[in-house]
This record gives C-alpha cells, structure tokens and sequence, in this order.
C-alpha cells in the first residue's frame, strides 16, 4: 500500500480535533516554517516540490506563489478555494470534514510565505456543516496559539476566516469568488489583470485549491525534494480522488500520481471494480468538464501505452483520444447507462450555473441544454450532432472564463466519442426512451479479452 | 508604440486598447463592439463580438496568445500584431457570436422603436447569417416601466451591462442591476422600484438594442422618418451641457437624444430635462441639421458620398475579405 502524505491519519479517532491532531504529529510544519525557514524558502521548497494547483488547472502552486506581486504597504491576501461543486468532485469537503486541521496548517504556512496577514478560505455556502467544522478548528488552534498575534513568538502575525458563499458553481472561478468574497455578484472578472497582481480588494492575491493548500503541510515536513520523489514525471506528489459512479466502493482516495488507471479501478484497494457484475462502458477521468472516454480508450492511450493516473498520461492524445486529470472527480459508467442523458444531465448543470455575462457563454450552453433535451426524449434529428459540435466550438475559448470551456468539452468529447448512440436516439426514437444503448464495441477491454 | 492591424501600421499611446487603436485606424478594420462604450468605465468584454486574433504579442514576447481576445479590454503591447478581418477564425467566431446573441432576441423589429438606430440590427446585417439554426421558444419577460419616463423590454437586451454602468458612473445612485443569473438574468428594478435621477433617461441612449426605450416617444414614429437636428440650450443642470440632437417629424420635436457619434456612443450625456421636459422648438437654439452616416437607413433617402473602406485600397486585404468587399463593391 503507498504511503498517504494527506490521509495517513484519517482514521484516528478525534483527528479532526486539535489535540489528538497535535499529537500525531500535526503543526510540525509551522514550527519548521516559522522557527526556522524565511518566507521564500518555503515558497522554494513549494517549487522544488513539483506541486501543482489541485482544483483543476494544474497549474504548478510554486510558481504561482512567486507571480505575487509584492508592492510595498499594499497588502496581500491568501485565499483558499473551497467551492468545490464540479459534479463528481467531493474531496475537499471530505478532507475539510474529517481533517480539518490539515488545511488549516497548511493555510499558516502557505500565508506566511506569501506575506498574508489575512487569509480567506472561501466555503460552498451549501457546506454548511464543514463551515462550522473548521471554525471550531480555528477557534482551537487560535486558543493554541498557531494563529492570532505573534504566532510561536515569530512575530508573524495571521488572522484566519471562514467566508461562505452562496451556493454558485461559478464562484469557484477565482476571479467570481474574489467578487462574491468582496460582497459583490459573483461575475468572473476580465483579465487581465490577474489576481497576483490585483486580486481582492484590489491587492495582490493568491487563490489556491483546498487541496494544494493542504499539500503544503507534507511538503514542508519532508521537504520539496522528497515530495517529489512520489508521482511520476511532472505529475508529483500525492493526488486525490473522488471515485463515484458504479463502482463497488465509491470515495476519496488519495494515490500516488502514476498509478495506472487499471489498477485503480480494479484493485480492491480502491474502486474494487465495475458494480454489480457489469461492464465498464465510459469514464469521466477529472470531474463533469473533462472530455468523456470511452473504456478502451480509457485503459489504453491511442499510441497503446497503458493509461497512468497522471496530469500528463491521462491528457496524452489531447482532446481527441485523451482527457484531463481536471479536479479529480472520477465517475465511472456501467453498460446501463445512456451516454445522451449524462451529457443532457451535464449540459443543464452548466446552463444553470453559467453566469450570465458573455455571449457565447450565457446563449450557447442553454441552447445545448435544449437540443440534448430534444435528443434524449426521441425528438432530435441527425443534424442535431453536427449542430451541437459547432455551437460547442462557437463556445469553446471565446468566453470570459473557463466555465464557457468547461460546458463545451463534454459535449463535443460525447459526440466524438458516441455518436453511434446519439445516431440510435434519432433513428430508434421509440426505442431510445425505453432502453439504453448498452455496451456496443466501447466494452471495456478487460472483460472483453476474459470471454473470448 | 506601434501595433499593427491587419497589415495597417499605427502609433499609439502606452495603455490604448486593440478597439481604440483599430478605431483610430478607422474603417473596415474596426470590430463591432456591443457592450464596450468608451465613455463608461469597466465596460466592455462581455458581449465578445469584438473579438479578434493576436497573431504576435509584442516586440519583446512575439508569442501568439492562445486564444482570441477581446480587443475592447486588451491593451497594446509595442510591437504587436493583430488580424480582425483579416482572420478567417475571427470572422467565423464572430458569426458564432452575433447567432448567439440573435437565439433569444425576439426579432421584433418591425414594431421596435429602436429599428433603424439598432446596433443589433447593424451587426446582424453585417456579420450574421441569413437564417436561424434555434428552433426553441425564445425567452421573454414581461415589460417594465422603470419610472413614467422609461420601459424596460427585457426581452430584447443583450445584456451589455452598459446602463449598470451608467447607473453608476453618472447618476448619484444605482437602483438597478442584475438579477438571477445564465440566461435567466434580467435587468431589473428590484420589485419595480422606480429610477428616479436627473441622468437616468441616458440609459435609453446607451441601450444597444431597443430594451430601454423612451416611453415620450413610444409609438410615434419610425427613426428613419424623423429628421435630427443638432440643437443646444443654456442648461442650468450642473454636468448637462444642453447640446443635444432634436428629432423632427415636421414642425414637431418627437424626442431629444444626446449626440451620438459613428460608433454609436453619446458625445456627451444629458439630464433629464432637456431630454424629456424641452420638446418645443422654442426652447433650443438651432444648429443645423445632423451628419448621419452613409450606413444608416436614416439617410436612405440621401446618399452621401461612401469614403473609401480601407479594405479598397489594399489588396492584401481584398484576399482575405473577399466576401465583404464583393458585397460592398455591389451597393
Ligand atoms: S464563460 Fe459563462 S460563466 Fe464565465 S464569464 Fe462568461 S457567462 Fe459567465
Ligand atoms: S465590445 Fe468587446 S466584448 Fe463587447
């Protein structure tokens, strides 16, 4: 079994409060960081690590920390992301739940190497529960002394809060959160400029993932170049999953990047394979905005090279015979499931929580949204594919911000990869709204190769 | 610094957007911009018809960006390069762009009062396609009136945010805004509230459609049956100049709007009196009549001479704009 860098112990009874937290361990980080290291060795450390941004983008976190402008009497925020909503995404909520006090430590590190003196952590308004969980764990750890005034007699000062949101997937692009954290409506800015250089308020600021933030803390302790000796390539570190759909076991894992996909899906370790005796039949590797893989696109890249669970394995074929590894939200679908309704079902999401201010953005997913409608309730016509690649195009890279991306992807990956059943939805119409497609020669390779 | 657009060189100032320098180029080159509005601070990057491709990004960084850009909200770099319509995916993207912002406009046209000085109506008729792929219902909204001056007709914006933004910038406070979000935003006056201001009437005139319309003027007339006149008065409002174009259908003033130069935007903004409560002749002094473009179906019945689009003159860019250049060489 490889070794957990965030979730050794989340199995520790009261982990997620302070004093049993304390006692396994946790805080060292801050004592390194404080007692020992200048703000820019740790952002050092970060680089050295290979650490890349975990709520999507990939963007790697050192060299985002080092964008920060740093003006003199201007002051600098950090602001940590936890809007997780991409369908299929619960991670962060997972880790916040049962162990807050990672984040929180991993916040006090990552503020003092950029110089914050306040620092946000932006929750999911519908994350009610965790918004109390880590206010708790604030409240402890200011009572021990790791926030507030001259934290461990360093003379670093930090205040630490908890902003919830209110409920809006767009809120999770970083510029719409800073505006909804600001109290204003939660539209993406245009940029530039960019948050490092104009961020909240107005000051240079920096948006990180729960999870980045949370890598932090391992980073520290063990230092960048041992981090970076798990993972593979470019793709280091620790990663985790939120593994859904029909599976036999459902959750969070945290793996190490590299791991092949078949084995993540198969071994008991983790998903335990395909429920109830069936067939793989698709896979949504990162999260509902990731391009759809069909399953034998999915263990095996087009050049025929195992697939890895890497940043760089799972893009590999770019948008045509790969994926993304997006924000980890992995969703498997059985032979019973209709890709049609799924891309519909992604579409209204995306129509629902399109914000409204550009064009291509606001018309095009709630045009898509109707004709997936049409189509998954037997009225489509064969234009209908055609029609919906092209307006996903008018849609993709023209947008403000990614969500314009993010809408677009699934559809147009969907029909490349299905359209055999979006052409069954026309010409079986009757047929289509009472049975689902099935397997067709997307089987799942495995299962294949065993029967024959 | 220079930048150069669509093969056409030009100086500009440190800060000036692409929009600005193509604008002061002039002709063909300049994208249609429908949300921008350069009397307006932070407008602009919304609608993305503006839209166009940086081939080079600087002198010093000559890497294309990934992606098309909005030029109303990009500045200058020295030594960049930019094609508009010299650019096959711009051009493509832009249709992309006017068909979205078409799905759900109700094309009411023949009864709007904003038919004939319509932006929407110009861009579709320079940059759209002939025929509508939407086959849904389209969306609507039952009509406002925000105040006894001004209806709101939600069905028709195109949520350009520019009254947001005249509300802010030139009136002393904003009532209204944004509500709901994706393609359920509307304008609104929360719970119909009135907006009350000597400035608000400018929202009608920074309208880029027929959604904010003056409800002086409602009905009375088609535009391109109106005669404009350039007119001022000794305005004692502090920040209205009186100067304002008077619209005659006969001896009669039908309405007052401030001035609006070739790109459509307001020379300068004007109160509310002079706007809806000066509508005798008496009340102005005269200048003359107003220039209206060539392009404009209000001067249908009078055409100037057209100066020459740049594409004319330059056959590189013949090539690459074969489509408009046939159509304009025809009329
Ligand atoms: S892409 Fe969509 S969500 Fe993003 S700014 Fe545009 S309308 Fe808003
Ligand atoms: S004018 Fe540039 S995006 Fe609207």
């Amino acid at each position: 079994m490889a070794r957990k860098l965030l979730l050794e112990h989340i199995n520790v009874p009261g982990i997620n409060t302070f004093d049993v937290y304390r006692s396994k361990g946790g805080y060292a980080s801050v004592e390194k960081a404080l007692k020992t290291m200048s703000p820019d060795d740790v952002v050092e450390e970060v680089k050295k690590s290979g650490l890349r941004g975990r709520g999507g983008a990939g963007f790697p976190t050192g060299m985002k920390w080092s964008f920060l402008a740093k003006p003199e009497g201007v002051a600098r925020y950090l602001v940590c992301n936890a809007d997780e909503s991409e369908p299929g995404t619960f991670k962060d909520r997972y880790l916040m739940t049962y162990i807050p006090h990672l984040l929180i430590e991993g916040m006090i590190v990552a503020s003092f190497a950029l110089g914050a003196k306040t620092s946000y952590i932006y929750v999911r308004g519908e994350m009610m529960p965790q918004i109390r969980i880590l206010e708790k764990a604030i409240a402890e750890a200011k009572n021990a002394g790791f926030l507030g005034k001259n934290i461990l007699g360093s003379g670093y000062d930090l205040e630490l809060y908890v902003q919830p949101g209110g409920g809006a997937y767009i809120c999770g692009e970083e510029t719409a959160l800073l505006e909804s954290l600001e109290g204003k409506r939660g539209n993406p800015r245009i940029k530039p400029p960019f948050p490092a250089i104009a961020g909240l308020y107005g000051c240079p600021t920096v948006v990180n993932n729960v999870e980045s933030i949370a890598a932090v803390v391992p980073i520290i302790n063990e230092g960048g170049d041992e981090y970076a000796k798990v993972g593979i390539g470019r793709s280091t570190g620790t990663k985790l999953i939120s593994a859904g759909g029909n599976i036999k076991k459902p959750g969070v894992y945290e793996i190490d990047l590299g791991l092949p996909v078949e084995e993540f899906l198969y071994s008991d370790e983790y998903c335990g394979g395909i429920a109830n005796g069936k067939r793989l039949k698709a896979v949504v590797a990162g999260g509902s905005s990731v391009p759809i893989l069909p399953a034998n696109l999915f263990f095996k890249t087009a050049k025929n090279e195992p697939r890895l669970m890497s940043y760089e394995s799972l893009a590999e074929g770019g948008f045509v015979t790969g994926t993304m590894m997006g924000s980890g939200g992995f969703i498997a679908f059985d032979e019973d499931q209709c890709i049609v309704r799924n891309t519909w079902n992604f579409t209204r999401f995306y129509h629902h929580e399109s914000c409204g201010q550009c064009s291509p953005c606001r018309e095009g997913t709630g045009w898509m949204e109707k004709v997936l409608h049409r189509l998954e309730n037997g009225h489509g016509t064969l234009s209908d594919m055609d029609l919906l690649v092209d307006v996903s195009k008018k849609i993709e890279g023209n947008t403000i911000c990614p969500l314009g991306d993010a809408a677009a992807w699934p559809v147009a990956s969907a029909i490349r990869h299905f359209r055999d059943e979006f052409e069954w939805h026309v010409t079986n119409a009757s047929e289509a709204v009472v049975r689902n497609y099935g397997l067709a020669h997307y089987a799942d390779p495995l299962d294949i190769k065993e029967t024959a | 610094m220079k930048v150069i657009i669509d093969g056409i060189p030009i100086e500009v100032e440190p800060g000036t957007s692409i929009l600005n320098a193509a604008r002061q180029i002039g002709g063909d080159v300049v994208p249609p911009a429908m949300c921008y509005y350069s009397k307006l601070k932070d407008s602009g990057g919304k609608c993305r018809t503006c839209l166009v491709k940086v081939s080079k990004g600087s002198e010093k960084d000559p890497r294309p960006m990934p992606k098309l850009v909005a030029s109303c909200r990009t500045a200058v770099m020295d030594g960049m390069e930019v094609q508009n319509i010299t650019s096959p995916e711009v051009l493509e993207a832009r249709k992309g762009i006017v068909e979205m912002l078409l799905i759900n406009h109700p094309l009411d046209c023949p009864i709007c009062d904003q038919a004939g000085e319509c932006d929407l109506q110009n861009l579709a008729f320079d940059h759209g396609a002939v025929k509508t792929r939407y086959e849904f219902d389209r969306r609507t909204f039952e009509k406002i009136d925000i105040g006894d001056k001004i209806q709101l007709h939600m069905t028709r914006c195109i949520l350009c945010y520019r009254c947001v933004f005249v509300a802010d910038q030139i009136t002393d406070h904003r009532i209204h805004g944004i509500l709901n979000r994706g393609d359920h935003s509307e304008i609104s006056t929360y719970i119909h509230a009135a907006v009350e201001n000597d400035f608000s009437g400018n929202v009608i005139d920074v309208c880029p459609v027929g959604a904010l319309t003056d409800k002086t003027f409602r009905f009375k007339n088609r535009v391109w049956f109106t005669k404009p006149v350039d007119a001022h008065r000794d305005c004692d409002h502090p920040g209205c100049n009186g100067k304002v174009a008077l619209w005659y259908k006969g001896e009669e003033v039908l309405r007052v709007t401030a001035r609006k130069d070739q790109y459509g935007e307001v020379e300068e903004f004007i109160c509310n009196t002079c706007r809806f409560d000066t509508k005798k002749t008496a009340d102005w002094v005269i200048e003359g009549p107003r220039k209206i473009s060539h392009k404009s179906v209000i001067s249908s019945n009078h055409y100037e001479f057209k100066p020459l689009p740049v594409v004319k003159t330059n056959p590189q860019l013949q090539g690459a704009n074969k489509q408009q250049f046939e159509r304009d060489t025809r009329l």
